[in-house]
């Protein structure tokens, strides 16, 4: 049972990367447009102006 | 982060103009001078429309940069404090891309975006934690016993307890409001059984008892929340669309003073003000004509087709729009005094008289709340009088709030809403308001408006042929001279036929009467009947004149909207009432009703007496749909049962109803009738489904027998397949 040791907060770890990894994109937005997200990767112009 | 979520409850204000009004003053408090333009554009749909459309802008000087959200049918565009909205949409309109402003709403809709965010943070939160604390149970469950099980235990609660704390608040909110207006709403038993829940499990885990329930306190969570994102998601959608409709007029007006036009906000005119009226500006005030001749269309306001006259003296109202030439016209009555903001308050008393609907939702935690305490609180009692043991009896009462608490109840709704609306939404109706299609499958009356609604709201002439070729170029040499929507549509029509076109000399537009000109050294007119000397018939119609010749007549009919004939023939064959209430004369709403096949006509109606008719169909037991378009609507829209207005409706009338249909073709209200009856169908199936699994799973938990394992299963297995017979709908 000593393994419960070391496998809980590895299980604890990997899971609050995905919750921070979440929380992330949250923050970048990523979740405002995702039909637009979805229809613009797939257009031919380029879309990556740099920011002035 | 949380601060938003601090309000009783995450429902939109009752009316569109509550939320819109303070905004508005705020607005007028700003310089004009902000670099950020929100455009609502309600037909993007694909990738090249982003494309266009940012491309389009990109290419005004002073842009600096544009985004398209497809989601949200809006671009952002960042310019130079000298770019002004109307040019953007003006650029996007040549482009081929309708467009508004939209400014006003932009504040409010960034609330309802941190709003979403803010549920689906806590969405995360609390399926971080379930997972973990699931896979923590699955170990307990299996057996693990003395020491691991306690160090199982406690590892759980020190996830769990933080976590539901976090992500419980919404119903913690709502439950301790609802308590406070002496309701039960379904939040206090979730509410009661989380704490419950908790407090005995943690009880139990400083006992090193067996049972603790920490895994069904945060899944709960987890499936509530994910029912109420789900309404967010589905209610933010339509509102984004919907709600530009309160802010879309920023409304604003040429006064004069001193001999000087200024730009100001029609909020700030007073009695007295001169203000300018340009051809084809809205009229912004209650008055009287000063200076100038033109002639108004007062569809918007009472459903006439025809366009009056107006000149000095002839008294004017907010809300018309003036068709060809100037008008100057003294203030009599501005702002909250117009005749406009009358039916403005006209609406708001319909709506308070509606708000009485209760959801299926609300009908179900009605009956089922104080259930279910009885139960719990029935259990308890038992359990201690057989045992004498207060812990054995709290533990009891908390399995049976886990088990019988409203996880599938609470997916019920708000996914069979959302797999409705979003089939809905690909046919081109947006549903504004969570309960619309609940009441949309109870009704059994449709009430129409004529102008705008049945018919497209745009002249067409008829008769031409009858016209001698001379006249015919004549018309058309004419009527390109004019901005005047009958003049438009005769050109149009005209152009059609391929004529040479008559040489016209001196053409002007002669503003409240026609335009005139020379042709083959004769005087030429076309406009209305008492200018060229003929008596006004009772349908619309424009004259032509050559020289000293008879009048000659065009009469203009106005074009059914497609699929208008065959909706009417489908609800009839339903068994539905059809009605026809309009504000026009008798004579063309009853051609019309032949026309689509509507029986039961009411003409001349003022926008009050449309609304009391529609309550007196509601006083006789019918649940009344209203399709509706113009300003005289708005108020019979909010006091129907349900109602519908077309995306080429004013904004008022827009926000009054619950559903806009996006596209052009009336049968779509076919489909809406349709899928709200299925949709009802689904929510009473899932309410079935929840309670049977309650029904099969309340005994166990009396009686002693539901383990934390149970509970988990019965919890999640019922969530699940309600989402999946939601599903079913899309």
């Amino acid at each position: 049972m000593a393994i419960l040791g070391l496998l809980i907060p590895i299980s604890l770890l990997l899971g609050l990367v995905g919750l921070g990894a979440f929380f992330w994109a949250l923050k970048r937005g990523q979740f405002e447009d995702p039909d637009g997200d979805a229809a613009r990767i797939l257009r031919k112009d380029y879309d990556q102006h740099p920011k002035d | 982060m949380s601060v938003a979520l601090a309000q009783p409850s995450s429902r939109p204000a009752a009316c569109p103009a509550c939320m819109a009004a303070p905004l508005a003053e705020h607005l007028a408090d700003l310089p004009e001078t902000d670099s950020t333009i929100m455009l609502s554009l309600p037909q993007i749909h694909c990738a090249g429309c982003i494309s266009g459309v940012e491309a389009a802008l990109m290419q005004v000087d002073g842009v600096h940069s544009a985004r398209v959200n497809l989601t949200l049918r809006r671009v952002a565009v960042e310019a130079l404090p000298a770019i002004s909205p109307e040019d953007l949409t003006r650029v996007l309109q040549e482009a081929g891309y309708e467009a508004h402003e939209l400014d006003a709403a932009l504040l409010s809709t960034t609330q309802a975006d941190f709003q979403g965010r803010d549920l689906l943070m806590r969405l995360a939160v609390a399926f971080f934690a379930m997972m973990n604390v699931m896979l923590l149970s699955v170990a307990v469950w299996s057996g693990a016993e003395g020491v691991t099980r306690d160090m199982l235990h406690w590892i759980s609660a020190a996830i769990a307890i933080p976590a539901v704390i976090f992500c419980g608040r919404p119903f913690y909110v709502s439950a301790f409001w609802a308590l406070r207006g002496r309701r039960l709403n379904m939040d206090v038993p979730i509410t009661l059984a989380i704490v419950l829940a908790l407090g005995t499990s943690l009880f139990e885990t400083i006992q090193s008892g067996e049972h603790a329930y920490f895994d069904a306190a945060i899944s709960l969570c987890f499936f509530l929340l994910g029912g109420r994102y789900l309404d967010h998601r589905t209610r933010a959608g339509a509102r984004s669309a919907a709600q530009e409709l309160a802010a879309l007029d920023v409304p604003r007006a040429w006064r004069i003073r001193d001999g000087i036009e200024e730009r100001v906000a029609a909020a700030d005119l007073v009695a007295g003000d001169l203000v300018l009226v340009k051809a084809g500006g809205r009229i912004p005030v209650d008055g009287v004509v000063r200076e100038g001749q033109s002639e108004l269309d007062r569809s918007l306001m009472t459903g006439e087709t025809l366009p009056a006259f107006a000149g000095p003296d002839t008294v004017v109202n907010a809300g018309e729009v003036n068709l060809t030439g100037p008008l100057v016209i003294e203030t009599q009555a501005a702002g909250r005094e117009t005749a406009l903001h009358k039916i403005a308050e006209l609406v708001a008393v319909a709506e308070a008289g509606r708000g009485n609907y209760t959801s299926l939702a609300d009908q179900a935690a009605k009956l089922y709340a104080p259930g279910v305490h009885i139960l719990a609180g029935l259990s308890a009692i038992g359990w201690w009088l057989a045992t004498q043991d207060a812990r054995v009896s709290l533990n009891i009462a908390a399995a049976v709030l886990i088990i019988t608490c409203p996880c599938a109840l609470g997916l019920a709704v708000p996914a069979v809403t959302t797999a409705a609306s979003g089939r809905l939404f690909r046919k081109g109706m947006l549903i504004k308001d969570g309960t619309a299609l609940e009441r949309l499958a109870e009704i059994d009356t449709v009430v129409f408006d004529k102008t705008g609604t049945l018919t497209i709201g745009a002249p067409r002439p008829v008769g031409l042929e009858a016209l001698s070729l001379s006249a015919k170029r004549v018309a058309l040499g004419l009527a390109q001279g004019s901005s005047h929507p009958l003049a438009i549509a005769m050109a149009n029509r005209l152009r059609e036929l391929d004529l040479r076109l008559a040489d016209i000399t001196e053409l002007h537009e002669v503003p409240g009467f026609g335009v005139e000109g020379i042709w083959d050294g004769q005087k030429v007119r076309l406009g209305r009947a008492a200018w060229l000397g003929a008596t006004a018939p009772d349908v619309t119609a424009s004259f032509v004149q050559i020289g000293d010749g008879a009048a000659m007549q065009i009469s203009f009919t106005d074009s059914l909207r497609q699929g208008a004939a065959e909706t009417v023939a489908a609800l009839k064959a339903q068994g539905k009432r059809v009605v026809l209430i309009s504000g026009d004369t008798s004579g063309a709403v009853t051609r019309l009703a032949r026309e689509v096949g509507i029986d039961e006509v009411h003409s001349e109606a003022l926008p009050a007496e449309k609304a009391d008719r529609i309550a007196g169909f509601a006083k006789d037991g019918a649940k009344v749909l209203m399709v509706g378009d113009g300003l005289n609507d708005t108020a019979a829209l909010a006091a129907a049962h349900v109602s519908i207005s077309p995306a080429s409706a004013v904004d008022a009338a827009r926000s009054a109803s619950d559903i806009v249909m996006m596209g052009a073709d009336l049968s779509v209200i076919l489909d809406a009738v349709e899928t709200a009856g299925q949709a009802r169908k689904r929510i009473r199936e899932n309410f079935t489904i929840a309670t049977v699994y309650n029904v099969i799973a309340v005994p166990f938990a009396v009686i002693g027998l539901a383990t934390p394992l149970v509970a988990a299963l019965a919890m999640s297995s019922s969530s699940i397949t309600v989402s999946l017979n939601a599903l079913r709908l899309r």
